[in-house]
């Protein structure tokens, strides 16, 4: 079954350095099992291919079902170097809610 | 000692909503206004103005701002933190007290915290044997002196909090923390110790939520925004802190905006890396303990912080001069309009390349098709299309490349593909590109100190 990862988590991102990160807040409970079982590390760096050219981070954050992602070399050298329209990585999180998932 | 106290965020950012902090002390009770100033950029900006001008290098919004609060704040007691004070926040004092003394206020003391502007200590620091190594390369930082605009080391609560104990109305700081121009209230008013690292997690992460204006109480929200109400009088965020190191963030009634569980969640993800270990000068918070409450009527409550001991180190950030870029557009329409801008990247990527220049990078985007979500973004069928924004920047080492690039764009109008418009602004022009450099330096190294001015 597809999930659609803006049905069920929403998301804000910005920008560290020339990392941009990404946390993805699931709904509810059952959204966060999903999310925490399948928003892998590999499937985020899939997602971004060709947006992101380093690492990708991950860490749970089960406290208010969330998971923050730190995507490496990202923003074009960063928020004053960067010649990208989104510099400071505003728009990664509406990015991220494209995915879908295979639950 | 008293059982709570409500700090109100007046900004966000330099270049927030201009009525806020006014909104902030006068539609409903707060004991402190603060103010965050300073991005990264901003400094090397206010570095280039102190430059031509010595008593420039502040936000210069501030005085007449403070023209306006000031009787307010007065009337009420309201103190105000900020870090307006940029690379010279002496000079911003003295342009708060000249409107206060115009306004006739008697009895103000505004505090300056001093010391974290470290530009002219370069060479004494070096010679100390710290390396400044940028936190991102690795690579130390003596070969990039010469070109450093600026250079400043972020202190925590600890300098304000010792205005406060000095008697200060308005603390005005350089480089602090925005996280602790909110903490800093919170352990003057409660008595709390500073190693008591708990505490200084809550304080730590209710400036967090704060820092950033608007983005707790619905702004930029991207859960459910459409329900948010009244984007138009949104209420900016006020932390409601208790002794205990609760907190309730909420906003002033009849104001727009919401603050509710998911609200604040996304702002506590807002630009953090690894959540166990959110690192200030005052301690490293761990953002995996937080646990959130909605209480309802736009109330929530943050609590259960943990906290650990702060680390030997204050961050540094310098900034520094690293050639020049910039951006030219022209927009093409209907019919073929994607096809059209892709063809004239191609020939003005052409002629750059007759004429010889060399650029360090080329970045092309197309606004209204791929600028935002890049490879992600769905390929569409041409003819819904109605038009596309090509959006061509360039960087260089040196001006006059980036500013022959800027006499290419509107030539193209006449010598390219039809149906383009949107020239209006003229030339694009070169503007310093202005790099950041990351550092640890020992917090043995340098001493912040607390300046007091006064009108009696």
């Amino acid at each position: 079954m597809k999930v659609k990862l803006i049905d069920i988590a929403h998301a804000r991102s910005g920008d560290k350095g020339d990392a941009g990160n990404v946390g993805v807040i699931a709904y509810d409970d059952k959204g966060f099992e999903i999310i925490k079982k399948h928003l892998t590390t590999e499937r985020v760096k899939k997602h971004f291919e060709g947006i992101c050219f380093g690492e990708v981070e991950r860490y749970e954050m089960p406290n208010i079902r969330a998971i923050n992602f730190l995507l490496h070399n990202t923003l074009g050298g960063g928020g004053t170097v960067s010649l990208k329209h989104d510099a400071q990585g505003k728009i990664l999180a509406s990015a991220m809610l494209r995915m879908e998932l295979d639950v | 000692m008293k059982d709570k106290i409500r700090i109100a965020s007046g900004q966000g950012f330099w270049g927030d909503l201009i009525e806020a902090p006014y909104q902030q002390v006068t539609k409903g009770d707060v004991d402190y206004l603060v103010m965050d100033y300073l991005a990264e950029v901003t400094m090397s900006i206010l570095q280039k103005q102190k430059n031509k001008k010595p008593n420039l290098g502040y936000a210069r919004d501030l005085p007449p701002l403070m023209k306006r609060l000031l009787p307010v704040c007065k009337e009420k007691g309201i103190k105000v933190i900020t870090n307006g004070g940029g690379v010279n926040p002496v000079a911003c004092a003295d342009a708060i007290l000249e409107e206060a003394l115009q306004l006739g206020i008697e009895n103000l003391r505004i505090a300056v915290v001093l010391g974290d502007d470290i530009k002219d200590r370069m060479d004494e620091l070096l010679a100390a044997g710290a390396e400044l190594k940028n936190m991102e390369s690795g690579e130390p930082l003596k070969e990039y002196k010469d070109k450093i605009l600026s250079a400043n080391v972020y202190f925590g609560a600890l300098p304000i909090v010792e205005a406060l104990e000095k008697g200060a109305d308005i603390v005005i700081t350089g480089r602090t923390t925005d996280t602790g121009l909110t903490l800093a209230p919170m352990i003057y008013e409660f008595g709390w110790d500073p190693k008591n690292y708990d505490l200084m997690a809550a304080g730590t992460v209710a400036g967090h939520i704060l820092e950033c204006g608007a983005q707790s109480t619905g702004g930029n929200f991207l859960g459910d925004w459409e329900s948010i109400e009244n984007f138009a009088e949104i209420g900016f965020p006020i932390a409601e802190a208790y002794p205990n190191g609760e907190v309730v963030v909420t906003k002033h009634e009849n104001t727009g905006g919401r603050v509710s569980y998911d609200t604040v969640a996304e702002q506590l993800v807002y630009e953090i890396g690894d959540p166990k270990s959110y690192i200030t000068p005052d301690c490293i918070a761990d953002f995996s303990s937080i646990k959130l409450e909605d209480l309802g009527d736009n109330r929530v409550k943050v609590y259960d912080v943990k906290g650990f001991k702060e680390t030997e180190f204050y961050k540094v950030s310098c900034s520094y001069s690293s050639g020049y870029s910039a951006i030219g557009s022209l927009t093409y329409s209907w019919p073929k309009a994607l096809t059209k801008a892709k063809r004239a990247d191609r020939i003005l990527r052409k002629r750059l390349e007759n004429l010889g220049l060399q650029f360090e990078e080329i970045n092309t985007e197309f606004i209204g098709y791929n600028a935002t979500q890049g490879p992600l973004s769905r390929e569409l069928d041409e003819d819904l299309i109605n038009e596309v924004m090509l959006r061509f920047a360039v960087r260089a080492n040196d001006r006059a490349t980036v500013e022959r690039f800027g006499k290419e764009i509107a030539p193209l109008i006449l010598t390219g593909p039809p149906s383009v418009t949107g020239f209006a602004g003229g030339r694009p022009k070169p503007s310093e590109v202005v790099a950041y450099w990351p550092a640890l330096l020992q917090k043995t190294l340098v001493e912040p100190h607390v300046k007091i001015l006064e009108l009696k």
